[in-house]
C-alpha cells in the first residue's frame, strides 16, 4: 500500500514542476529558518563551552532596588561590593564565580583600531567556568590580591593582537590605556554566552573602577556553582534569606529584589515573560510554540491551496479509488501520506540547505566565535515540525476530497 | 442477486425537481447479463450507480445477495464494493500515473493481502484479457481497446460477483468494440459472473440474456432475449 501511494505520489510530484517547487521551497526555506534559529537557541541556552558545570550552577544577573512607596525602581547587574558581601559569603556553593558583563576597549595593532570586550573576575570564575587553555594558564589569588596587571585573553584577540606567534605568554598587551602581561590564552568563546564571554579577561582587582563604592548596582553577575545538580534548592533557598536580609542599600530604595536561577529562568525573569511568582517557564515555551506555529501557519496555509487544486485535479482517481472500495478514512490517510512524502523531501533539502547557512554563518565572523550545528536536538525539532507541517497542510484538503460524491468525482 | 424495489431518484436543486428515477423494480439473478437501454439522459447511468452503491436512492431499496444495503456506512458500503463489485467506465477512469500491473492491483489494495498476492492476481487478470505483454505500460501508451481491457482486468482481479458497465464500448470503433462484448460474454459464460451493461447499442444488447428499457426515469420494456443455461 505505501509503496502504490509512494508511487503516486512522485508522479503527482513530476506533474505540475512549478507548484512542485513553489510547495517545496516554502517548505524547505521556512525549515530552514526554524533549524537556524533553533541552532541559535540551543547554542544560547544549551551547556556549551566553556560554561559546562551550568546544569549545577545558579546565576544571579539582576538586582532590583524599590521603593514601592514612591514607586520607583533601579534595575541591573550588582556591585563588587553587594557581591563580594552577600554572595561571596554563601555557604552552600562550591564555588562562586564573579565577572563583569563585557565592557569594550579599544586598542592599536599597527596603526589600526581593534575593539577588545573585557570581562573583570574573580579568581574562582576559572573554577566555575571550563575554559580549555591553550597555553598559560588562569591568574589566581595570588594575583587578585597583589592587584596585578595580567590578562587571560581568546584566542582570536591573540590572533588579532599578536598575529601568527606560537606563544605570547609572557608578552604585554594594551588596552585602554593599560598594559598587562598575558598569563593564559583560551579557546574563544561566542557572544551567546553572556555570562563567560569576552575577548580579554583581568582580575577585577586590576580595574579602573573604584570598587569600594557602597552602592548595590554595578557591573558584576555571579555564578553559584553547587556540588551536585542537589545543592541547586539548598543554594537558592540559602540566597533568598540572605537577600531577604540585606538592608536598603540606598536611602530611597526601601526592598532589595534579587534571585539565583538556573541559566534560562535568569534571563526570563529579567523579560516581560517574568510571573508575579518569578520567570514563567511555562509562559515562555508557550511564546515559542505559538511562534514557531505562526511562522509555520503561511507557508502550511500556501500548501493547503495547492493542494486542494493538486487534490481536486485528482476527482477521477478519487472516484475509481471509493468505486473500488477505497473508505473516506483510507483515501484521507493515503493524501495525507502523500503530503508527508512530499515535507520529508522539503525536509531533506530543508536541512541540507539550512547546513550550508550555518556553515556560512560560521565561517563569515558575522557573530564572533560563534559555531552553530545541527545536533540531534535541531534535527529532532525539524522532524517534528516536519510531521505538523505534513499534518497540517494535508489532512484540512484530504478531508473536503473525501467528502466528494463518487458519481461526482468520476464525472469531474 | 440484485433486487431493487421501488427505486426513486430525486435531484434537487434550489429551485428545480428532478425525478431521474420513478419506481423502479428489478430483480436480477446470479449469473445473468442484463443490458440496459434508452436514451440519454434517461437514468440508465443514475440506476447502474444506484446499483454499485456509487449512489443512494432518494426511497426504495437495494438489496445485494440479500443483504440491505441502504443504511450501510461509509465504510460497509467501500467493503461491500470492494468484496462484491468490479466497474467499468465508459471514459476507462485508468490512473494514468501508474502502470497498467498497478492499475489493476488498485482493487486489492483496500483487501488484506500481501503484495506478492496482488502482483500474481493483478497478472492473472491481465493474462486474461490478453495483455500480459503491456504490464509495465503507462496507460498513456495503449489504445482505446486495450486500455478498455485494462479496466476490465482491473475490474475482475478481485473475483467480484457482480461487474457493472456503463457504456463499455461507447468510446470505441466496433472491431475494438466487439472484441470487449466478447470478452464480457466470456467472463458471464465461462467464469458465471453477473453483469449489468448500460449501453445504446442495439447488437451488444441483443447478445446478453435480458434487455431493460428505460424511459423519462421509468422501466418502460423488460424482456429477456435468450435463456441464460443455452
Amino acid at each position: 500500500m505505501l509503496k502504490n501511494y509512494f508511487k503516486i505520489a512522485i508522479a503527482v510530484l513530476k506533474r505540475r514542476k512549478f507548484f512542485t517547487f513553489i510547495s517545496l521551497f516554502g517548505i524547505a526555506f521556512t525549515l530552514t529558518i526554524l533549524i537556524v534559529a533553533t541552532a541559535f537557541v540551543d547554542n544560547a541556552v544549551s551547556a556549551n563551552y566553556p560554561e559546562a558545570n551550568r546544569d549545577r550552577s545558579l546565576y544571579i544577573n539582576m538586582l532590583e532596588q524599590r521603593n514601592p512607596e514612591k514607586g520607583y525602581s533601579m534595575n541591573g547587574p550588582m556591585s563588587y561590593h553587594y557581591a563580594s558581601t552577600y554572595i561571596s559569603t554563601l555557604k552552600t556553593p562550591e564555588k562562586v564565580a564573579l565577572g563583569t558583563m563585557f565592557t569594550p576597549t579599544n586598542t592599536y595593532v599597527a596603526n589600526k583600531k581593534l575593539v577588545i570586550d573585557l570581562k573583570l573576575t574573580n579568581a574562582e570564575f576559572w573554577d566555575v567556568m571550563q575554559f580549555h587553555f591553550l597555553e598559560g594558564k588562569p591568574y589566581g589569588q595570588q594575583q587578585i590580591a597583589n592587584s596585578e596587571l595580567v590578562a587571560v585573553i581568546s584566542e582570536e584577540t591573540k590572533q588579532e593582537y599578536f598575529g601568527d606567534v606560537a606563544s605570547v605568554v609572557g608578552k604585554t598587551i594594551e588596552t585602554d590605556n593599560v598594559k598587562y602581561k598575558v598569563m593564559g590564552v583560551v579557546k574563544s568563546v561566542p557572544v551567546t554566552m553572556l555570562v563567560s564571554y569576552a575577548d580579554m579577561y583581568v582580575p577585577y582587582t586590576a580595574s579602573k573602577t573604584n570598587l569600594k563604592t557602597k552602592s548595590y548596582n554595578g557591573m558584576f553577575m555571579a555564578v553559584l556553582m553547587g556540588r551536585t545538580k542537589a545543592d541547586l534548592p539548598k543554594m537558592k533557598a540559602e540566597y533568598a534569606s540572605v537577600v531577604a536580609k540585606v538592608p536598603p542599600g540606598d536611602a530611597e530604595m526601601k526592598q532589595v529584589i534579587s534571585h539565583a536561577d538556573k541559566y534560562l529562568e535568569s534571563f526570563v525573569r529579567s523579560s516581560p515573560l517574568r510571573g508575579k511568582d518569578g520567570p514563567n517557564m511555562s509562559m515562555l515555551y508557550l511564546v515559542l510554540v505559538v511562534f514557531v506555529l505562526l511562522f509555520m501557519l503561511l507557508p502550511t496555509l500556501n500548501l493547503v491551496n495547492i493542494n486542494i487544486s493538486r487534490i481536486m485535479e485528482r476527482s477521477s482517481e478519487i472516484g475509481v479509488r471509493k468505486a473500488f472500495g477505497a473508505s473516506s478514512g483510507t483515501l484521507i490517510g493515503q493524501f495525507v501520506v502523500e503530503n508527508l512524502i512530499l515535507t520529508a523531501i522539503g525536509t531533506v533539502i530543508g536541512v541540507a540547505l539550512s547546513f550550508f547557512v550555518l556553515q556560512y554563518i560560521n565561517s563569515s565572523g558575522m557573530i564572533a566565535n560563534i559555531h552553530l550545528t545541527i545536533n540531534f536536538t535541531v534535527l529532532l525539532y525539524s522532524v517534528i515540525a516536519c510531521i505538523v507541517f505534513g499534518l497540517l497542510s494535508g489532512v484540512y484538503p484530504a478531508w473536503r476530497m473525501s467528502r466528494l460524491q463518487v458519481v461526482a468525482a468520476l464525472k469531474a | 442477486m440484485i433486487q431493487l424495489k421501488q427505486i426513486e431518484k430525486t435531484y434537487r436543486t434550489d429551485t428545480i425537481e428532478t425525478l431521474a428515477l420513478n419506481g423502479i423494480n428489478l430483480n436480477i439473478a446470479k449469473g445473468e447479463f442484463l443490458s440496459i437501454m434508452g436514451p440519454s439522459g434517461c437514468g440508465k447511468s443514475t440506476l447502474l450507480n444506484i446499483m454499485g452503491l456509487l449512489d443512494a436512492p432518494s426511497s426504495g431499496e437495494v438489496l445485494i445477495d440479500g443483504q440491505q444495503t441502504t443504511h450501510l456506512s461509509d465504510k460497509a458500503l467501500a467493503r461491500f464494493r470492494n468484496q462484491k463489485i468490479g466497474f467499468i467506465f465508459q471514459s476507462f477512469h485508468l490512473i494514468n500515473d501508474l502502470k497498467v500491473l498497478d492499475n489493476v492491483e488498485l482493487p486489492l489494495l483496500y483487501r488484506n493481502i500481501s503484495a506478492k498476492e496482488r502482483t500474481e492476481l493483478a497478472k492473472e487478470a491481465l493474462v486474461k484479457v490478453g495483455l500480459s505483454n503491456r504490464m509495465k505500460h503507462f496507460p498513456a501508451q495503449l489504445s482505446g481497446g486495450q486500455k478498455q481491457r485494462v479496466a476490465i482486468a482491473r475490474a475482475i482481479v478481485g473475483k467480484p460477483e457482480l461487474i457493472l458497465a456503463d457504456e463499455p464500448t461507447g468510446n470505441l470503433d466496433s472491431a475494438m468494440g466487439n472484441e470487449i462484448m466478447e470478452l464480457l460474454l466470456h467472463l458471464n459464460e465461462v467464469d458465471g459472473a453477473t453483469i449489468v451493461m448500460v449501453t445504446h447499442d442495439e447488437t451488444m444488447a441483443k447478445k446478453t440474456h435480458r434487455l431493460v428499457r428505460l424511459f423519462d426515469g421509468s422501466q418502460v420494456n423488460d424482456h429477456a432475449l435468450k435463456p441464460m443455461y443455452a
